[in-house]
């Protein structure tokens, strides 16, 4: 296998992206251009969701309800859950990111299906335009859509069930495609434990996805069916059960945390070795954790549904289920935090996001713990509390688990480099933004802040002011690093095929990488980790 | 169309990965209708009686017809798949068309008895079984219909020559997919018709 | 009354689930200092010194016992939360005999007190101090929840099903009930309290037919009974008196003026009007609103309906 420095194709500049004109993008069966067109549509819908979070956090400035009525706040937080969620956090990293390196990352030219994967891209616009349909009568349910509140809800929640239909079928699709790919078209040598920490990541997620997702398929069609056909699943008129709604939304959505969060782990994974310049610790521990935090989690999704009656016992075995999720996930923290040691550590952008990943990831872990114990969820539960602990896991985690992996990987799918400086700047500031938006509501939703509320009683002004504050700074690091992104895009240095000197399959591709990704395909001898050996 | 034909050089690893492709896709149905029937013992669990009542209102003679003759369109399926695996493209068109016929049969047989069960005022929303009923058949009959999509698309295939002795992943793969679709049915027939 | 972790927890129970956050707390700060402590001093420990030439980096790829340690701490770590999590739960579920049974039937957008002896109330729950209290609670018409933050306990109310939950109450006091479960536009104003009161003023109240206030008698002017009727029965969830309108229509103005309802009418606010629209509301709907308001005919006594609408009258 090539050393570091020795790339195995130089490009002619601009490799993938040279042939132009709309057509050669929306007929493309390359995976990375669909990996970019989805990470151009999820970025889109990560700031139109944000902007969302804005309004609601204006509204939150005072207790009553002054700019808005108490319906407009409910629909803004509803499709900023809704959004953020379905059209950004998922297919994100998976179908953006993942779409990318996961060929290049195993030493392959292309997933195992690329005209199932361009299928799922159309098929993720499609349900996003249905979803932008269902505007006409927008929700207000929350993006939990709990029945019967919302089979009896005027707003078009039948479009809307289908355009969510849609956007699970893309995930499927995409799952299906990794899982393929990942068995069948890893280069001569690679075997399992020579597969980068990312693919074992990128596995973990795209199992979860192929099973988790038909069941909250089969929840909105029978949420459509009570609302088309007048069935009466949910319907406690008609002898049906509205908690079995919760059970089976949540037999999806609890596993979708960790198709949220294994990927964000897997970039975290690459790129904590390449900027300490040493091995990752325990590749084994952090592999099968991935696959141990995939069956776990979907044995727990009962610790959402603490105060809806369930039988105690019932509660009981949820709560000790959920409990062992957090060690897999505490063993990767521990393994990452080695890896540091004695290492040769450098700060650059895609290692500080890595870094406040784990920081920031750890907060919001550390807190689960609150939830998972039954008597302290009971007075937690749907108060702010609760939607601290998953911003500090999903945005603290995930999604600056995400900006790392764009810094890294910046200058190999555009073949341009960013400016660093900049990038620190966004960086201090969305860090700065993001504590002081969301851990003052650690404290509110102990004091007994519930969540969803247009409006609150006085005794909570304080706290959602400093929060309102933090989400002004948090807004404007994320526009300086999408100005950044957008400037480096136009004027950025250009790129060397491996910048970070790393030692993974995908920096022995050009930046940008030619269409078929390597002139010849590798033959793998080693484990992408050799760092820290006379070598690198 | 841009972007290079990443068909992979060596048909050995393609017909594994369809395979496996198939497999998981599978996985997912199992899933999707194993939520159905997770809602089906629940409900059932709660309305014995309920369920008693009105299971009998099927029509079970239709359902057995039904049975044998998915049954049957699984035996067509594996003469087809046979057939081109031997290089007998004209042997699979017979086969696959007949397994659409019988297909067709199925569906004809669903759309009188929908059409029995509606002039005797049982609808969806006529109550929990009926329910679970109409939902788990009509979305089983969906995915015959797709089926029977696939099915023809082979055909098609088979007509224009792209099928033979080495190269046959579509039929084999749309055969595998007849089967799960026979066999939901199987599981379908006597939760639904026959357990009183 | 506030309550930051351990303080004002208002029953002996509810300290119990403070004692077990604490813990918790303690825990988990330890761990979090601990590790992102090592992370903090490894960066900065281990950073590169020179700028174009990296530290000699020792090729270290695991340590089976580490890992073997890091999984098995922590595994009887979360067992032991697990645990004491529990125990406190389990307590919260056991009745204890003797309680006294308070019905709460949540609507959009208020909750339906009735007592043992049939009386009712609106939003607001008296009890005695010293006795335990089980409420059963159901909804009726989407899902709700009951959330008594000082006493550290939460229910869903549930369409079709009863479910149940106890306190406590150990010190008189007014304590603040919420609703939890997102249940439409309302949502955030479908406010509770619990009153808790010594023993004998209790006794007193129930003596006096179980009117709010405590101090008022049959002298008190109509329209000041009304004032406290309107406050207490929820209206004001939906009605604003003025300003920035809620659900329904601002009170201030409205008696005599001519409403537009839907259907192409109108009508003039008189005292029938305001009558017919507390105890049956989907009889004349105004104009451009949506016809969610409950009827409070079973719940307000008509001397009671006829105090609001002279109270509603004095708004000009």
């Amino acid at each position: 296998m090539a050393g570091i420095g020795h790339p195995v194709a130089e490009g002619n500049g601009r490799g993938y992206l040279a042939e132009r004109g709309w057509r050669s993008w929306a007929f493309t069966l390359d995976h990375k251009r669909i990996g970019a067109m989805y990470l151009w549509s999820t970025i889109f819908f990560f700031l139109v969701g944000g902007v969302f979070a804005l309004l609601l956090r204006l509204e939150l400035l005072s207790p009553q309800t002054r700019y808005f009525s108490n319906h407009a706040y409910n629909v803004f937080f509803t499709l900023h859950g809704a959004m953020m969620i379905f059209l950004f956090i998922i297919p994100a990293i998976p179908s953006g990111l993942g779409n990318f390196f996961i060929p290049l990352h195993v030493g392959a030219r292309d997933v195992a299906f690329p005209r199932l994967n361009l299928a799922s891209y159309w098929v993720f616009v499609a349900g996003f335009l249905v979803i932008i349909g269902s505007l006409v009568a927008p929700m207000d349910t929350g993006w939990t859509f709990y029945t019967p509140y919302s089979a009896k809800s005027a707003a078009a929640v039948t479009t809307l069930s289908l355009g969510l239909f849609l956007i699970g079928m893309s995930s499927i699709l995409t799952g299906l495609n990794f899982i393929v790919t990942i068995h069948k078209l890893r280069a001569p040598g690679m075997t399992w434990h020579r597969m980068p920490l990312f693919i074992w990541g990128m596995y973990a997620t795209s199992i979860i996805q192929v099973i988790a997702t038909p069941v909250v398929g089969v929840t909105f069609l029978l949420l459509a069916a009570e609302r088309l056909l007048g069935v009466g699943f949910y319907d406690p008129a008609k002898g049906g059960d509205p908690v079995l709604f919760q059970h089976f939304f949540w037999f999806y959505s609890h596993p979708v945390v960790y198709v949220m969060i294994l990927p964000a782990m897997g970039i975290i994974s690459e790129v904590i070795p390449v900027f300490s310049r040493k091995p990752i610790f325990g590749y084994k521990a952090i592999a099968y954790s991935s696959l141990a935090i995939a069956f776990i989690g979907f044995l727990v999704w009962g610790h959402h549904m603490f105060t809806s009656g369930m039988s105690p016992l019932a509660n009981a075995i949820f709560s000790f289920l959920t409990f062992f999720v957090a060690v897999p996930t505490a063993v990767k923290v521990f393994n990452w935090i080695a890896t540091l040691y004695k290492g040769s550590i450098t700060f650059e952008s895609p290692m500080l996001y890595a870094l406040t990943f784990i920081f920031l990831f750890a907060v919001g872990g550390l807190t689960g713990p609150f939830l998972g114990a039954l008597a302290t969820n009971v007075q937690l539960h749907d108060t702010y509390f609760v939607v601290a602990h998953f911003h500090y896991t999903m945005m603290g985690g995930t999604v600056m688990g995400f900006f790392a992996g764009l810094h890294y990987w910046f200058p190999k799918m555009t073949g341009k480099m960013l400016n660093e400086k900049i990038a620190r700047l966004a960086w201090a500031l969305v860090f700065i933004g993001f504590n002081v938006t969301f851990f003052t509501m650690f404290i509110v939703g102990t004091r007994g802040m519930p969540r969803r509320y247009a409006e609150y009683i006085p005794k909570f002004h304080t706290e959602n002011v400093i929060s309102t504050i933090g989400s002004a700074v948090l807004a404007v690091g994320i526009l300086v690093m999408c100005w950044n992104f957008l400037q480096g895009l136009r004027k950025g240095a250009p790129a060397p095929a491996d910048p970070w000197r790393a030692l993974s399959l995908e920096w022995r591709a050009a930046s940008p990488p030619e269409t078929e990704n390597f002139h010849e395909i590798p033959v793998v001898t080693e484990w992408p980790y050799s760092y820290g050996t006379p070598k690198s | 169309m841009s972007g290079t034909s990443t068909e992979h050089h060596d048909p050995a690893v393609a017909f594994e990965s369809a395979k496996l492709g198939l497999w998981t896709f599978l996985a997912t149905e199992v899933l999707l209708f194993g939520a159905l029937f997770t809602a089906y013992t629940v409900f059932r669990m709660k309305y014995p009686e309920l369920f008693r009542v009105e299971h009998a209102k099927l029509d079970r003679v239709l359902g057995a017809v039904n049975t044998v003759v998915l049954i049957t369109s699984s035996f067509t399926v594996v003469l087809g798949v046979d057939a081109i695996k031997r290089g007998k493209t004209r042997l699979l068109e017979v086969c696959y068309g007949a397994t659409i016929l019988l297909a067709a049969v199925f569906l004809c047989v669903k759309y009188v008895e929908y059409a029995a069960k509606f002039h005797h005022g049982l609808y969806p929303r006529t109550n929990l079984f009926f329910s679970l009923y109409f939902v788990m058949t009509g979305l089983h009959g969906i995915h015959v219909l797709l089926g029977m999509g696939l099915l023809s698309y082979v055909i098609v295939l088979s007509r224009r020559g792209r099928l033979s002795a080495s190269y046959y992943t579509p039929a084999e793969m749309s055969g595998l997919y007849w089967h799960f679709v026979d066999l939901v049915w199987i599981y379908l027939f006597p939760l639904l018709y026959l357990l009183g | 009354m506030d309550n930051v972790l351990a303080f004002g927890a208002a029953s002996s129970q509810a300290g119990r689930v403070d004692a077990l956050f604490l813990v918790i707390a303690l825990i988990g700060g330890f761990f979090f200092f601990l590790t992102q402590g090592i992370l903090i001093y490894f960066a900065v420990k281990y950073r590169r010194r020179l700028p174009d030439r990296d530290n000699v980096t020792p090729s270290i790829t695991g340590n089976p016992l580490l890992e073997f340690l890091w999984i098995l701490i922590p595994s009887l770590v979360v067992v032991g939360i697990f645990y004491y999590g529990w125990r406190v739960y389990a307590d919260q579920r056991i009745y204890v005999a003797g309680a006294t049974e308070v019905h709460v039937n949540a609507r959009q957008w208020m909750y339906e007190i009735k007592y043992p002896d049939g009386r009712t109330a609106i939003n607001e729950i008296r009890v005695p101090a010293g006795k335990p209290v089980r409420f059963i609670l159901s909804a009726a018409d989407v899902l709700h929840g009951f959330y008594l933050p000082d006493f550290r306990v939460k229910m869903d109310m549930i369409p079709g099903r009863v479910t149940t939950l106890w306190v406590q109450p150990d010190r008189p006091g007014s304590y603040q009930i919420y609703c939890t479960v997102y249940c439409g536009t309302g949502h955030s104003n479908m406010l509770a309290r619990l009153i808790v009161m010594p023993p004998r003023e209790y006794a007193g109240w129930v003596e006096r037919g179980g009117r709010e206030g405590g101090e008022a008698g049959a002298k008190e002017p109509l329209h000041e009974r009304g004032e406290r009727v309107v406050k207490g029965a929820g209206c004001l969830n939906c009605h604003a008196v003025e300003g920035k309108e809620k659900i329904g229509p601002n009170f201030r103005g409205l008696f005599g003026s001519k409403v537009p309802l839907e259907g192409g009418t109108s009508v003039t606010a008189d005292e029938e009007y305001f009558r017919e629209s507390i105890v049956d509301p989907g009889a004349k709907v105004v104009k451009g609103y949506p016809n969610v308001m409950p009827t409070y005919k079973t719940s307000m006594p008509p001397d009671d309906v006829r105090a609001a609408v002279e109270y509603l009258k004095t708004l000009k």
